[in-house]
């Protein structure tokens, strides 16, 4: 088992002809996942190698029955895009651009409430379920198929990092998620720890976020009150000045508040356990998960 | 992307959110004749991107010609030096000379996304003129806060419940309202990540004025805004920090004396937060992007070591989709272009880093390699101590 994506996903990609959305695609259909069509307006009936391109992403999913979508446009495009997969009735929406306005992700994150539809990201690597599918940007090869670790994530190349150290001591992953470092997303840490309390191969999560908000405060505490596995934490930017924000839109202490010192000790709170040098997370989830 | 007090004024005048008659000026003479056209008193006000401007000197008010000349010479060259500024300060190269107008209370009034509800919440105080963090702290219950659903809008239940809250005069709710619903207006069309009107003045012939104005300005947002654009002031920018935008690389300058360069935004805080650790300082964060090339780590070791506090080099590059060989041949290519002048500590890790490792250290260059990031830490500060 995994969350919200496996191998029976059928993915379609919105952006699939501009350069990025050619490699990406093409890098996670090398891995294995199931990309059934591409969008661009303008260039339906074409294909990108053998993905059938569509003008619209309603076309595109009453044709191929794609449930996921992947999202590589410009940031102008961005909000455009993930309303119209909303609209199409896509289940999964995992949008990678990095600089979508704040004020359309205000207005799409209320649009989407009581909609079946789920948003991952803007502005992240995306979601993997090893050996099964992978929607994103993030090198497949570094992670290990079969669980029994959940890991979801504020950050991009900090996820790396983190999957690499646990593959390389033999710690497998059911699903990774990278919510994204953007302010307002579409997916919190709440809603992943949710489905990986609830996933039966999932025996332990590891959890990376970052200074800014408070997101990791009120996970902290719905661990506290719920999580029946083992969480490991991470928090990055001890040494981030106030008032600066440190290349995520997000990461951001401001008027005091979304502090490392606040999330490290909300962590530790609730019973977490916390990582404070990350060159030794791996071994720290060696002792506390096998 | 912060703009000055004239130009939020600029467009607030645009949104018709009464504000004071006045204009911006680059040199006594000039001030003197505005001053003159609008009548005397007038306030003289920095132009910086600075809270606590009064407190610092940088507002006079003068009541003669020969005051007001006086008052912008006193202020345009001036480092301005406020709570926000650092000791340094800030050079003051620009005044704004305001009418005089007549003050009969002061309010607070600002407006700012809610990252955790999704909505925008419009924040407002009886108490104006104040530092609000201190309001709320030491009296929160003197602080309105009014949460609108940015989907459906302003409504006049939202305004009244600024309104009443603010225990306005009956006379005074109408102007009010009208203000704070094209503040709204002017709040969403502009992608505002803050607007704020501290003091807003409730005038002798019982008007509301906005006397400040701070508008910061969503970056990612600007693609829509070209006249904001047109307002962004280098003079405000650190040089440095400047040039490394002109390459799309993520820098902020720190005092720290351990230059670090690193691929994403999380992995680098991570990176300055295990320096620190080490014992030594962090003298920058830099992010290349996730997909770093030969390019990028150049102009990162360039911006890097024009910081003359920087005694070491910590780089570290996570090779994903990228992989270790390629990242260490640009790594190489950028070390022999650059004038390395202090140790550089490679740590290296993810597909293909043995191969990256062997480039590093047949290069010939004295690129100090490190088996894990504790490892790297650990030299660099030794290195550097």
């Amino acid at each position: 088992m995994s969350i919200l994506i496996n191998k029976n996903t059928r993915v379609l990609v919105q952006g699939i002809t501009g350069q990025e959305g050619q490699f990406h695609t093409r890098q996670c259909i090398e891995y294995g996942t199931n990309v059934v069509a591409g969008v661009t307006p303008g260039k339906g009936g074409q294909s990108m190698d053998s993905v059938p391109v569509y003008n619209t992403v309603r076309q595109a999913a009453e044709q191929t029955g794609a449930n996921a979508s992947m999202i590589l446009v410009p940031p102008p495009f961005a909000a455009d895009a993930i309303l119209e997969a909303i609209d199409a009735g896509i289940d999964l929406i995992v949008c990678i651009t990095e600089g979508v306005p704040v004020m359309d992700m205000l207005k799409i994150k209320n649009y989407l409430a009581g909609k079946k539809t789920r948003l991952i990201g803007p502005n992240c690597p995306g979601i993997i379920t090893p050996g099964e599918c992978k929607i994103g940007i993030m090198p497949g090869r570094i992670h290990k198929p079969g669980g029994p670790v959940g890991v979801v994530s504020r950050s991009g190349t900090l996820t790396y990092e983190v999957v690499h150290q646990l593959t390389a001591l033999g710690m497998g992953q059911t699903t990774c998620i990278g919510i994204g470092g953007d302010p307002v997303n579409g997916t919190g840490f709440l809603d992943c720890l949710e489905r990986f309390n609830a996933d039966p191969e999932t025996e332990a999560v590891v959890m990376v976020g970052e200074i800014g908000g408070n997101a990791e405060e009120k996970a902290s505490a719905w661990i506290k009150a719920n999580m029946k596995k083992p969480v490991v934490g991470f928090i990055a930017g001890i040494t981030a000045p106030p008032g600066r924000r440190m290349g995520h839109a997000g990461a951001i202490v401001s008027g005091g508040q979304g502090t490392a010192e606040a999330k490290i000790a909300a962590m530790e709170e609730s019973g977490i356990h916390v990582c404070k040098d990350l060159g030794s997370l791996g071994k720290l989830c060696k002792k506390v998960f096998v | 992307m912060k703009i000055h007090e004239y130009q939020a004024k600029s467009l607030f005048r645009q949104y018709n959110v009464p504000v004071p008659n006045g204009s911006v000026s680059t040199n006594s003479a000039e001030a003197a004749k505005i001053a003159e056209q609008l009548g005397l008193p007038v306030a003289v006000k920095a132009q910086v991107h600075a809270g606590g401007r009064g407190k610092g000197g940088g507002v006079r008010v003068a009541k003669t010609p020969k005051e007001v000349v006086e008052a912008a010479e006193a202020i345009l060259g001036m480092s301005l030096v406020t709570k926000q500024t650092g000791a340094v300060g800030k050079k003051v190269n620009k005044v704004l000379v305001e009418q005089g107008v007549n003050i009969k209370n002061e309010l607070y009034l600002s407006i700012i996304p809610d990252r955790e509800t999704a909505t925008i919440t419009i924040v407002a105080s009886q108490d104006g003129g104040m530092n609000i963090e201190e309001v709320a702290e030491a009296t929160p219950e003197r602080i309105i806060k009014v949460s609108v659903n940015p989907v459906t809008g302003i409504k006049g239940y939202h305004l009244n419940q600024v309104a009443f809250g603010l225990e306005l005069e009956p006379a005074l709710r109408k102007p009010f309202s009208a203000l704070l619903k094209n503040l709204y207006a002017l709040f969403v069309d502009y992608d505002c990540s803050m607007v704020e009107i501290n003091p807003l003045i409730i005038t002798g012939d019982n008007g509301v004025m906005a006397l400040d104005a701070k508008m910061d300005i969503d970056s990612n947002a600007l693609f829509r805004h070209p006249d904001v654009v047109q307002m962004h002031d280098p003079d405000e920018d650190d040089p440095k920090e400047a040039e490394a935008a002109k390459f799309s690389l993520n820098y902020i300058n720190l005092d720290g004396n351990v230059g670090n360069m690193v691929n994403g935004a999380g992995l680098a805080m991570a990176t300055m937060d295990i320096i620190k650790q080490a014992g030594a300082s962090p003298a920058n964060f830099l992010d290349v992007g996730g997909g770093a090339n030969a390019e990028m780590v150049e102009n990162g070791f360039r911006i890097i070591l024009s910081d003359p506090n920087v005694k070491g080099i910590l780089i570290n590059i996570f090779g994903g989709i990228l992989r270790c060989d390629v990242l260490a041949s640009g790594v190489v290519q950028a070390a022999k272009k650059v004038k390395l002048s202090v140790p550089v500590v490679v740590r290296m890790e993810g597909t293909n880093v043995d191969e990256g490792r062997r480039i590093l250290a047949e290069s010939g260059l004295k690129l100090i390699g490190a088996a894990d990031l504790a490892d790297a830490a650990k030299k660099v500060a030794e290195l550097v101590s």
